[in-house]
């Protein structure tokens, strides 16, 4: 789906969340693409992308595979070059017209997906490789300091098939922070690592990270890795910018589909607005439960966006026919989802703490109990192929 | 893990080069462009008088001969190798690492030298011969001809076979044996049924690889006196019988093409297991000594005849010869320089190449490529008769000079510079140029720092290969070397003519050493550690 299609009201809420964020970063910020476009022969990559990166921040390219993410972080490092569209960095042009600045002129640091340690060096000269126009002291002090924020004072002089993964990691990082780049890229940092880990090294990355005050751009299709390391997140599918914003917006106040069903497990709930309540499948929910309906959208079709946290089910008590039927169960160790079939054809994910046992025979009533706002899309976007999930 | 399709490829952009391209062709248009004057001389006969020449009955006998040959010979190493190869690698025999190794070890024999020896050993007036005569044996079986050519090639050949069913054996997942037997196979039809279908695909390329051997060597059938192709046009071109030895190279040329095209058709239908376990080997029981004998025997005949000849020639000494024959320190000398300036000029011409094939594949950088690998398909003696009409023609001012030589050489060899350093730039990664790129190096200097220390070892590995198997080439330094200049090799081909056989033996033994250490860099190659 693509953004011409949003409704007002999401075009409204879309302002709302990214209006000073734009307005910082035509102040200045250190990154911005500007209707950037590459095509690899045929086949489109990325078309007419903007994207802008403010000063000390962590922003977070997330998607499916070949979504063009990678292409995007190659594109900035000056790996590849753009087919059209404008790079700056620090306000100025590295890529645009008939300017291509070659990577080595860019000042960008990458951490490459499996980290690229030249074998034939130790950990220290890996580190001190992009410090040739020091003096020899100066750079040894370098590194030391490097190999200190990194935690790896000790291993200066192991190579990088001595080292653990983790340990790798900390001197692609320390490698590409030592000449104080302009930005630093990371591509799938954590996917060469074993899953204990990943959760680990997130949290020292972005320490690290913020500890160096680098600004950083990150490629991941781990949504739960961008949600824990950036400031920001951004949404892509296809080579298009689907939603730009902080993790917690982004998650809860999603504006696509696609981006609903990539970040966490989403179910589409059919209600129609009737003056101050919605009227679903599941009864009544308040319109003020429903985030920024506008006044339009009466008496239309919309989907609820509910997660599996905010809908329980329960067996009918007696007579009725409930609301569905469980058709499928998932464990996910200490929770359980119930995939409940509803009786108009939708299905939700339910989900349930390990202990309690939904029969999987029989009708199920399911409750709709959230905390929070619930987002909503118009009916009329509704995809042929059904609802999303990851 | 390549989570997007472009990454794969590498090397920046998917735009090729230019300089790199120019450069890659033109080395690619170097090594071509000789062997077309081959057929711009073929095409100077005259058609009525090609056809002629072609389907004479001369001409058909040496078809028919080398036909004959390449066939024995390659049942014959069938016959040796694969049985090799089961018993080292899944039975009993005793002492199977000593096995393995001392019946791969006739590949370190030139075959010319085996020829050689074998001649001097069981021709008249031979070693055996001379031994037998107070027994009152007054002749052995003829040597010359057929029956020689047959064995010795076979000895030196089989290797070949051993080697490569070897590998599909032990990358073989027994587990299926088991499982034949289970389904109520005795070991003999689980032999049959799916041994035998896992390992065909290596037993016919190392088949392969030893009929192209055979077809393409010169050494043997000419010491052995058997009309083959090679000899034959090595006589004729002698014998200024110029449009015949023209015709049969490049008849040789096609049936050799024709060899190559079967060879990858056979690889295309590869349909194996690999990786699998190996259960516990099979006892051979009652057949443990026949199997002993069976290896002692072919190691006995394809090392200890030859080892035993040279020695025998080292214990009468050098000095019974004149002293025109007698081995000066200079010929040496001569093909140490030869082959180190192949190496040199063959890693030079095989960089750019190598480096577009890995870095940029696409139709055009792999048409460069394989084109670079004609040198292989091309046997020696027709690669020297092209070089010779070119440089007799076209090329004057170098022609019978070393340059044309090594430039014969390079053209022979630069498969192997490009294999090694091809294989070598494919095992390091792309992202490691790009990752020095944003740390600051140009496109040059980040090649110089981090690509070539990496493919360093591949390099040197590949000019020694190189360096080792231009010291033992014989057919087209024969045909081009300048007169006067003479090689280890040229030395024992005029002791082989001159019928002073003990002459060879300084020479022979240093190319052993030379073959023994290119079979030494082979191994290490395989599993060199990059840092």
């Amino acid at each position: 789906m693509s953004n011409s299609t949003l409704s007002t009201t999401d075009r409204s809420n879309r302002a709302k969340a990214t209006d000073s964020e734009t307005d910082d970063a035509d102040a200045g910020g250190v990154l911005e693409l500007d209707g950037v476009s590459k095509s690899y022969g045929t086949e489109s990559v990325i078309d007419d992308l903007s994207l802008s990166v403010e000063e000390g921040e962590i922003l977070t390219l997330l998607g499916p595979s070949g979504c063009g993410k990678t292409t995007t972080l190659r594109l900035i490092a000056g790996l590849d070059r753009p087919d059209g569209g404008e790079v700056r960095l620090n306000g100025n042009v590295v890529s645009g017209g008939d300017t291509f600045r070659a990577p080595e002129e860019r000042g960008v640091g990458v951490v490459f997906q499996e980290f690229a340690l030249f074998p034939h060096l130790t950990a220290a000269e890996n580190i001190g490789f992009g410090l040739k126009d020091r003096s020899e002291a100066e750079r040894d002090e370098r590194v030391a300091d490097l190999l200190d924020l990194v935690g790896l004072e000790t291993q200066g002089d192991s190579y990088p098939d001595e080292l653990s993964g983790g340990q790798q990691q900390r001197v692609a990082l320390a490698r590409s922070l030592a000449p104080e780049p302009a930005i630093l890229l990371l591509d799938e940092p954590f996917s060469n690592l074993d899953v204990d880990l990943r959760v680990q090294m997130r949290e020292e990355v972005r320490r690290i990270l913020k500890e160096a005050g680098v600004t950083a751009v990150s490629v991941t299709h781990d949504q739960e890795e961008a949600m824990s390391i950036s400031d920001r997140v951004a949404v892509m599918n296809d080579g298009d910018l689907e939603q730009v914003g902080e993790p917690e917006q982004v998650f809860q106040h999603p504006e696509s589909r696609f981006v609903a069903g990539f970040l966490g497990y989403a179910g589409f709930l059919p209600g129609r607005i009737a003056g101050d309540a919605v009227e679903t499948e599941l009864g009544t929910v308040g319109r003020d439960q429903i985030h920024g309906l506008a006044p339009e959208y009466d008496d239309t079709d919309i989907d609820i966006l509910v997660r599996p946290d905010d809908v329980s089910a329960h067996p009918c008590d007696g007579g009725g026919d409930g609301h569905g039927k469980v058709v499928g169960k998932r464990y996910l160790g200490p929770t359980i989802l119930y995939e409940v079939e509803l009786h108009g054809g939708d299905t939700l994910l339910c989900m349930h703490n390990h202990d309690e046992t939904v029969p999987t025979d029989g009708c199920v009533e399911v409750t709709l109990d959230a905390g929070h706002e619930l987002a909503w899309f118009p009916r009329e976007q509704r995809p042929e192929s059904g609802r999303y999930s990851d | 893990m390549a989570t997007e399709q472009q990454t794969g490829t590498g090397g920046g952009d998917d735009e090729q080069p230019l300089g790199l391209t120019v450069a890659s062709g033109a080395v690619a248009a170097a090594v071509v462009v000789p062997l077309l004057w081959l057929v711009r001389t073929a095409l100077d006969v005259g058609f009525a008088e090609a056809v002629a020449l072609v389907t004479r009955p001369a001409t058909v006998e040496v078809f028919l001969n080398s036909a004959v040959l390449v066939t024995l010979v390659t049942a014959a190493c069938i016959g040796l190798g694969v049985p090799l190869a089961y018993l080292t690698v899944r039975t009993d025999l005793p002492f199977r690492r000593f096995w393995t190794v001392v019946v791969s070890l006739p590949l370190v024999i030139p075959s010319y030298i085996g020829a050689f020896a074998f001649v001097s050993a069981f021709g008249p007036q031979g070693a055996f011969q001379r031994l037998l005569a107070p027994l009152g044996i007054e002749s052995l079986p003829e040597i010359y001809g057929l029956p020689g050519a047959v064995l010795v090639l076979t000895l030196y050949t089989y290797p070949y076979v051993f080697i490569t069913t070897r590998a599909a054996l032990k990358s073989m997942d027994t587990t299926l044996i088991d499982a034949a037997r289970t389904l109520n196979h005795s070991r003999w039809e689980a032999f049959k049924r799916v041994t035998v279908p896992q390992i065909r695909p290596a037993v016919a390329a190392g088949s392969l690889l030893a009929a192209l051997y055979v077809l393409s060597d010169f050494g043997t059938p000419a010491i052995m006196r058997f009309d083959a192709f090679t000899r034959v046009i090595y006589v004729e071109f002698g014998t200024f019988g110029r449009d015949t030895a023209t015709l049969l190279s490049l008849q040789l040329v096609a049936v050799t093409l024709l060899i190559l095209t079967l060879e990858s058709k056979i690889r295309g239908d590869e349909r194996t297991t690999t990786g699998g376990r190996s259960g516990a080997p099979m006892p051979l029981g009652r057949w443990k000594y026949p199997a002993l004998g069976f290896a002692a025997l072919v190691a006995t005949v394809g090392l200890l005849v030859p080892l035993g000849i040279l020695f025998t020639w080292l214990a009468q000494g050098v000095a019974a010869t004149s002293g025109s024959l007698a081995f000066q320190p200079e010929y040496a000398l001569n093909s140490v320089l030869v082959a180190a300036a192949t190496a040199g000029a063959a890693t030079l011409a095989g960089l750019p190449v190598a480096y577009l094939a890995a870095r940029h594949p696409s139709r055009l950088s792999s048409v460069f490529e394989r084109a670079t690998y004609v040198g292989y398909a091309v046997p020696g003696v027709v690669l020297g008769l092209a070089l010779v009409f070119f440089g007799s023609s076209y090329a004057t001012p170098i022609y019978q000079t070393l340059y044309l030589l090594v430039f014969a050489y390079v053209i022979r060899f630069l498969p192997q510079a490009i294999g090694s350093l091809r294989a070598s730039f494919l095992r390091v990664d792309p992202a490691l140029p790009e990752a020095a790129r944003t740390l600051g190096e140009t496109p040059s200097g980040a090649f110089r720092h981090v690509t070539l220390p990496l493919v360093a070892p591949g390099l040197f590995g590949g000019a020694a290969l190189v360096f080792l198997t231009t010291m033992k080439e014989l057919p087209a330094t024969l045909l081009l070397r300048p007169s006067g200049f003479s090689t280890l090799v040229t030395h024992i081909w005029t002791a082989y003519e001159q019928g002073y056989f003990g002459q060879a033996v300084v020479p022979a033994f240093i190319l052993l050493f030379v073959s023994g250490l290119s079979m030494l860099v082979i191994i290490t190659q395989e599993g060199y550690d990059v840092k």
